[in-house]
């Protein structure tokens, strides 16, 4: 009796070896394809899965960062959790960031580069209904402001110092929750809204007061981009102390080079990155997803320089911007960022004839749905 | 008689719910009536009773039912809550089973040593008064730099959170024997670790398993509050996460998923209560 349970064991122990070893194999047949080794390499996203981050996914899913010889995993953000700091932990190794967000703590010691500038606008919107006659950021005066706080409110401020407002005493600035509730239930004049996100959400939501879907004509918005005070946002961070080391520049190289050819793929098919975005877990509906992804893809095209090249104007203002609101005590050195590698990916991905500036792409309509189903 | 007492358990939990169900509406309707006023004054209600703040309970059960996308398949949000419950519970799980492994140890070691009672006993206080705000980033650091996946530092922090009532009520009901009991084991040269298993532990078990429901429910607890703060590809976390953010467009689901949430408590709850009746009643004893 005895025997025959050592016996049964051992069976299973032999099948679930083997088992095991062919597992092994696939995953080892997978991935090589031409490469002579497969480099895994992970990246910390700011937050949940979204289109916001579709091109990574993109480049995981359509077997882009295979062809570069890159495994890629993809970590989400959470509520706690800092990119920069996860990346200068050597948690991971590379991190997405907001270019202020990642400047402070460099300017305090962390030695993280900025090694493509995915996004070249800021999507970043004061919100108000169309009523409240908030047309620019003079209109503010006398208004409550919401605003999320963290490091989010550093264009606003910006943007009414310009207009002549003093921020602690010509409107009342308040802490607005990550949802549009307040504006909503008109609690606050003028709400923060990301173009691809919040103020997506508005148009998914009845209006309390008339029971009706909101529409765009209800809103008037005003756009940091227009009145000079945009900061840069999302872009790829690197590990500055490893990038002296040749093997981790050049997986950085292929690593830009292939999220790029991500992003790219996404610009020239949307629905598929939605798909992709939504088949990755989340749980946002479809037509919020399209939204985004269209208002992402216009944050990004057109590059004119090339997609992930610095736009050196726009770097200057942003640090312009940080500086002036006491955000950095001083102008970073210049070490802060490099266009090497974004500059190197642009080249190799041109010549093999990939639009890398995107200079004809065109929004497309999306029609949101209520609750963005 | 087994089936009778079932069936008040069944008729008792239906009339809380109606009466949770009831309070909510009612509220809800009295708010509507006066403009979120108290009845006959111009004080405000705690809570504003709009759609949007309170949604109508037959909404949230009918969101139960919508179809919504998780990766590859659709499903109707129950399932879909449940498929996320099953894994926080993966992780609360272990965080639980950890924290109680950790606990007892601590306990036992404190009983063995009153040098380490005296010295530990002020750090497992301190140790709960440390944010888990603060603490999520470093475990999850820590974890990633060891290789450890996500998932297991959320379960840590849930045993965090699991180990604290369990070594203080462990060690109280270790203590507890009269020492009339002691000192009988004594004379028969009874050595510590028989004392322990024959007489220490059988006596600690009427204190252990009311720190074992709280902690089996912190584990949950923690197990979300761990995946909201590091970020997860999956779980009940993650859901009521996405949900709270778009909790202007659709309340109905995020009260939906903290429904989940708490159904998941009550079932280790329950667990816990179960393993007790085994435990303890079955065994006989009286306990208090």
């Amino acid at each position: 009796m005895k025997k025959r349970l050592t016996t049964r064991l051992l069976a299973v122990l032999a099948v679930l070896t083997l088992f095991a070893t062919a597992c092994g194999s696939d995953e080892a047949a997978v991935g090589v394809g031409d490469c002579e080794s497969v480099d895994s390499v992970s990246l910390q996203l700011q937050w949940l899965t979204q289109a916001q981050f579709a091109g990574y996914y993109a480049a995981a899913d359509e077997g882009i960062y295979e062809r570069y010889c890159l495994d890629v995993e993809i970590r989400e953000g959470g509520v706690d959790i800092a990119p920069h700091q996860q990346l200068a932990s050597g948690a991971v190794d590379f991190a997405v960031s907001w270019v202020p967000k990642a400047l402070v703590p460099r300017e305090e010691g962390m030695d993280i580069v900025n090694v493509a500038q995915v996004f070249q606008r800021s999507g970043t919107l004061q919100v108000s209904w169309a009523d409240a006659g908030i047309e620019s950021p003079a209109d503010l005066a006398g208004k409550v402001v919401g605003n999320w706080g963290w490091g989010n409110e550093f264009e606003l401020l910006a943007g009414s110092r310009k207009a002549g407002l003093d921020p602690s005493s010509d409107y009342e600035l308040v802490q607005q929750s990550f949802d549009m509730l307040a504006l909503l239930n008109g609690e606050i004049d003028a709400a923060q809204a990301m173009i691809y996100n919040e103020y997506a959400q508005m148009l998914e939501s009845l209006n309390p007061a008339t029971g009706k879907r909101v529409t765009e004509d209800d809103l008037s918005v005003i756009d940091w981009n227009d009145e000079g005070t945009a900061m840069l946002q999302d872009a790829l961070w690197a590990d500055g102390a490893r990038l002296g080391d040749a093997d981790y520049a050049d997986i950085t190289t292929r690593f830009v080079a292939a999220s790029l050819e991500g992003w790219m793929y996404c610009r020239d098919n949307s629905a598929d990155c939605v798909e992709i975005v939504l088949n990755n877990g989340s749980s946002l509906g479809a037509s919020h997803q399209a939204w985004q992804m269209n208002e992402i893809n216009g944050l990004i095209w057109p590059s004119p320089d090339g997609a992930g090249v610095m736009d050196g104007g726009l770097w200057a203002q942003t640090i312009d911007v940080a500086t002036s609101q006491g955000i950095l005590a001083s102008p970073p050195d210049s070490g802060a960022y490099t266009t090497e590698y974004a500059e190197a990916a642009v080249e190799m991905l041109k010549n093999r004839g990939v639009d890398t500036t995107g200079k004809n792409w065109r929004r497309v309509d999306v029609t949101l749905n209520l609750g963005g189903e | 008689m087994k089936g009778g007492r079932i069936l008040r358990v069944l008729v008792a939990t239906a009339i809380a719910l109606l009466l949770v169900v009831g309070i909510w509406e009612g509220y809800k309707w009295v708010g509507q009536q006066t403009g979120d006023y108290w009845p006959g004054t111009s004080i405000d209600l705690p809570a504003s009773t709009d759609d949007l703040t309170m949604p109508h309970a037959m909404d949230i059960a009918d969101e139960l039912f919508e179809e919504v996308r998780d990766g590859r398949a659709r499903l109707p949000l129950y399932l879909f809550l449940l498929k996320k419950g099953w894994f926080t519970l993966q992780e609360a799980a272990i965080g639980f089973t950890l924290g109680l492994t950790v606990g007892l140890g601590l306990a036992i070691l404190m009983l063995r040593w009153r040098v380490a009672e005296r010295g530990l006993l002020p750090w497992i206080n301190v140790s709960q008064t440390i944010p888990l705000i603060a603490l999520a980033p470093i475990v999850v650091t820590w974890g990633r730099q060891q290789d450890l996946p996500d998932m297991l530092s959320i379960s840590l922090i849930a045993a965090y959170l699991t180990f604290f009532p369990v070594a203080v009520s462990a060690l109280r009901g270790l203590q507890s024997p009269d020492s009339d009991h002691v000192e009988l084991m004594r004379s028969y040269a009874a050595p510590w670790w028989t004392v322990l298993v024959k007489l220490r532990l059988p006596a600690a078990r009427v204190y252990l398993f009311p720190a074992l429901k709280i902690a089996a429910t912190l584990s949950v607890v923690g197990a979300i509050v761990g995946e909201i703060s590091i970020g997860t590809k999956t779980g009940l976390g993650r859901a009521i996460l996405e949900y709270a953010q778009r909790y202007a467009v659709s309340p109905e689901r995020l009260y939906a998923s903290v429904i989940g949430a708490a159904v998941l408590g009550l079932l280790v709850f329950g667990l816990v209560s179960l393993a007790e009746w085994i435990v303890v009643r079955r065994t006989g004893e009286v306990t208090s």
